[in-house]
Formats: C-alpha cells, sequence, structure tokens
C-alpha cells in the first residue's frame, strides 16, 4: 500500500496505481490520475465516471457490455474515451477497483 | 408429495438428479427433471474434433442413460420460471409447480451477438469449436486446408472452458506441424484480456507456451466487428486483425428462458450467492453449473465441486438447518499442450493458480502448471470418469474444495 498526492491530497493507492478508499475521490483527483494516463477529462468523461462509480456503489460489475447498454456511451465512444485499455483506466479514474476478469 | 423441480439435463442438472435421488425419500419426494434435448454432449471432447483425434460419437450418448431410476423426465422447452407462483411453465403450456427448483440450464455461444460473425463466411472460413456442428465443420476444414493466418479470438468474458481456446491454438500447432504445414499457418490468439490468462502465474506461464510455440498473443483486444469482405477482425479501439481462417469463441449467454423469467443479469446468467449457491432472490431457488453468475470459471469441474456443496445445502434447506457448506470456487483444469502434454491449473475465488503437485502433495501424479505427459493422461482418463463416474454423482476421490497442500507459492 503507498499514497500519492493528487491536487495536494495525500490519497491511498494499490501497488498498480487504483484508488483503495473511493471516499477520497474528487473531480480534481479525477484530473490528475487522468493526465498521468494521458486523458483530459470532459464533461462526457464525467459522465461515464458517475455512471461507473455508482454502478461500483451499487456492488454491480462492470463490463464492455454493460457500459454499451448503459445509454450513457456506448462501446465505440468508450474506447476513444479511454484509449487502450479503457475499462481499466477508466476505473483507475473514477476510484474505484480494477474489475476484476473472472474465467 | 413434495416436489425438487430440476431445469436443464446438462453435466450439473444430471449430477443433481443422481445426489437428491439418493439423498430424498421416495415415498415423499417427486424428482422431475426437464430438459428439450435427448442427447448429452461431452463438451470437453468438442476440442479434440478439429484435429480428427475424437469422432461424433466419442462425445455423445443419449441422456437416459444417465438418469437414476425414481426421477421423472420430461422432454420439452420451457417457456419461463413464476419463481414468485413457484411454478415452471413449459412450452406447450404445461405449469409444473415445485417447492424447491434447482436451475442448471447452463451458458450457450451467441455467435449474433458479434456483428458480421454469423455471416457470409460462417462456417466457410468463421468456425466456432463450443458446438458440435462447429467443430465438425472445423474438422472438414482443416482436412484440406492450405494454411494462411489463423486466428483464434475470443469474444468476451465470462466464457466456458477458459482454458480450451489455449488449448485449441497448441493443439493447432502441433497439428499443422505434424503435416508439415507449420511455416505456412500462422497463428495468432486474440483476447480481451491483458494477456495469456487472467492471474499473474497461470498468464505468465501459459504466455511462455505460447511464445515457445510461435504463437502470436494480442492482449487487450475487445472484438467490434468481423469484417467478411477484408477477412479482418476489429476491435473498438480500432485495432484490426487479418484472417484466412478465423476460429472464434463468441459470446455466451444464459439461456434466453432466463431473461424471459426476468431472473438474469445482462448476460442471463442468474445472481447467485456464491458462498450457499442459493439463487439471490429466491429462498426455494439454487442455481448451479453455468446458469449462475458465479465469478469463477463456467466449467464441469465447477459443476462437479459445486454439486457436492448444492447436496448438502438443499438438504440443509429442506430440513430448516443452517447451511453447512461453503462454495469456494474451486476449479481444476487439465490443458492439453499437444504432442501428447499437457499442464494442469487448480484455483479458487481468492487463490490463483499456483505451480506444485496434485492431488497429492510433493507426489502428485499430476504436476500444476507444469507440462507433462501425465497431466495429458489425467485430461484422457477424465472422459471415462466423466460418463462413469461424474455423471451418476458418486465420490470422486478429489475434495471438492480446494486444498494448499501440494501448492508452491
Amino acid at each position: 500500500m503507498a499514497t500519492k498526492t493528487y491536487a495536494g491530497v495525500n490519497i491511498e493507492v494499490n501497488d498498480e496505481g487504483y484508488m483503495t478508499d473511493s471516499s477520497q475521490w474528487t473531480k480534481e483527483v479525477a484530473n490528475e490520475i487522468a493526465k498521468e494516463e494521458g486523458i483530459e477529462l470532459t464533461d462526457k468523461h464525467f459522465e461515464v465516471i458517475e455512471y461507473i462509480r455508482n454502478k461500483v456503489a451499487a456492488g454491480e460489475s462492470l463490463t464492455i457490455r454493460g457500459i454499451n447498454k448503459s445509454g450513457v456511451v456506448n462501446a465505440k465512444i468508450f474506447y476513444q474515451l479511454f484509449p487502450g485499455a479503457p475499462l481499466k483506466k477508466a476505473t483507475k479514474i473514477s476510484g474505484v477497483p480494477k474489475p476484476v476478469s473472472c474465467i | 408429495m413434495k416436489k425438487l423441480l430440476i431445469l436443464g439435463a446438462g453435466t450439473a442438472g444430471t449430477m443433481m438428479a443422481n445426489k437428491m435421488r439418493n439423498n430424498l425419500d421416495r415415498d415423499e419426494w417427486q424428482i422431475t427433471i426437464v430438459d428439450q434435448f435427448k442427447t448429452h454432449y461431452y463438451q470437453p471432447g468438442f476440442l479434440f474434433i478439429p484435429f480428427g483425434m475424437y469422432t461424433k460419437s466419442d462425445v455423445v450418448k443419449p441422456k437416459s442413460d444417465f438418469f437414476p431410476t425414481g426421477v421423472k423426465v420430461i422432454y420439452s422447452k420451457i417457456d419461463k420460471i413464476q419463481p414468485e407462483e413457484s411454478s415452471v411453465l413449459l412450452d406447450d403450456g404445461v405449469v409444473l409447480k415445485y417447492d424447491y427448483l434447482i436451475v442448471a440450464t447452463g451458458c450457450k455461444t451467441a455467435p449474433e451477438e458479434v456483428e458480421g460473425l454469423k455471416d457470409k463466411l460462417w462456417y466457410k472460413d468463421i468456425f466456432d469449436f463450443y458446438t458440435i456442428e462447429g467443430a465438425l465443420k472445423l474438422a472438414e476444414h482443416f482436412k484440406t486446408w492450405k494454411g494462411g493466418d489463423l486466428v483464434l479470438n475470443v469474444s468476451e468474458l465470462p466464457y466456458k472452458c477458459p482454458v480450451a481456446p489455449l488449448e485449441f491454438v497448441f493443439f493447432a500447432d502441433a497439428f499443422f506441424t505434424e503435416r508439415g504445414l507449420r511455416d505456412k499457418v500462422n497463428i495468432t490468439y486474440v483476447t480481451p484480456m491483458s494477456g495469456a490468462f487472467t492471474k499473474p502465474r497461470a498468464a505468465k506461464a501459459l504466455g511462455d507456451l505460447l511464445e515457445e510455440k510461435n504463437i502470436k498473443l494480442i492482449s487487450d483486444f475487445t472484438i467490434m466487428q468481423v469484417d467478411n469482405d477484408e477477412k479482418k477482425i476489429v476491435d473498438y479501439g480500432g485495432q484490426e486483425v487479418k484472417f484466412d481462417c478465423l476460429v472464434s469463441i463468441p459470446p455466451n449467454l444464459g439461456d434466453a428462458l432466463i431473461e424471459r423469467s426476468g431472473m438474469g443479469d445482462d448476460m442471463n446468467f442468474v445472481p447467485t450467492d456464491k458462498h450457499t449457491l442459493r439463487s439471490e432472490k429466491y429462498e426455494n431457488i439454487f442455481v448451479i453449473g453455468d446458469a449462475a453468475n458465479l465469478p469463477t470459471s463456467k466449467a464441469g469441474s465447477v459443476a462437479h465441486f459445486a454439486a457436492e456443496i448444492l447436496e448438502e445445502n438443499m438438504m440443509c434447506a429442506i430440513e430448516g438447518r443452517p447451511f453447512t457448506a461453503s462454495f469456494d470456487g474451486h476449479a481444476n483444469c487439465y490443458i492439453e499442450t499437444g504432442y501428447g502434454k499437457g499442464t494442469l491449473i487448480d484455483f479458487n475465488y481468492d487463490t490463483e493458480p499456483l505451480p506444485g503437485s496434485f492431488p497429492f502433495p510433493g507426489v502428485g501424479p499430476f504436476g500444476l502448471l507444469k507440462v507433462s505427459r501425465m497431466n495429458h493422461y489425467g485430461k484422457v482418463l477424465f472422459r471415462w470418469i466423466y460418463w462413469h463416474i461424474l455423471l451418476k454423482g458418486k465420490e470422486m476421490p478429489i475434495d471438492s474444495e480446494m486444498q494448499m497442500a501440494g501448492k508452491k507459492l
């Protein structure tokens, strides 16, 4: 376990850089984590982030399929907003755990 | 008479029919099992068909061979479960009431979920091997195939038997080598995961095997569509992979009846307590096998270990006692690596696949995350065990709970 300073606040993160205490999350923190990922957050990003934080708070799992059906964005836009590995990046910026893929 | 109703007579449902018939008094309990099909498929055997190692007759038997006496069997499509009324509606309008229901309706491939997958190249240059039809078509195709880009694509998680696609490419490497074609066949493994497998140790070991066998790995690829004209698969991020022969693991969805019953998540899997195996919503409904949304592999071994837990917990429920058994998500998978060898992984909800020996610590005879001839024999032997011991719900000499002894951290 480590701490990192985002927006002047000490934030607890795990060794992959995911926040371990979701309640420490603020929009300012999100902006700074996003910068590290090379992403400049827009309103659309924050709509997705809100959806992700709500899903996680409700104990539901996150999938590309779920996001595609969410009505917030479709999968293609989701990839454009968080290029590369969108679920991993989006959850990191949203201050929630990295989704576990169970197979 | 009290009524136990089992939906689905695949691996999990058949095992439960056998186990519960042994437990429940025949004068007090009527057990009914419903399935639309009369044929039982040994699904782990499908993998061997494209390479001519098994034929259709190796993987099919009548379901009726495996039902115990004293269980009523109904061959019918199921319209829906009406959980509020503790009843099930069959396609022909018949209503079956139950005191307890076991949902074992499994999951199946849904190629229509990916744009362009089930299109003009389907069963010409694009195949699946998770259905008997696909496996047989692919076997025909490979008999005369001259080589090119062979691409294995996993569409989406979760899917049945998580190691089968890896075994497929390992077999393909050996198959085309033996036919003197390997230099004309480029094999690529394309997956939405970040590596060859989910968990670090297994991902490393299996990733090394891919490299050793000159199989290219493309990870973090979530398929958006298949372009039939240019013969390529495209992901949401714009990545493209060309193919001459595409072998697809289509999305796996729970049965449509789960959706019709309003009981599923967005992939039609039934939300299930991962330890007790009871439906999260209904006290007299239990879920086993691929139909459940458990965070573990969709595989026969999981259904088998879960069946022992469910047997105990169903008896607790029926007799009004607190649940005494807790499922740990145990999975145990033999992985064929080609040339008569195999490897083995053993894991659960909390413990990733680790190296070591199985089932006897230090002795084996099977090696975990090691490639050996013995592991291959384990898989070959398993088909016999499946037909003769497992489906009939008999005891196996392997603990349903995963054991740490023999594993190296």
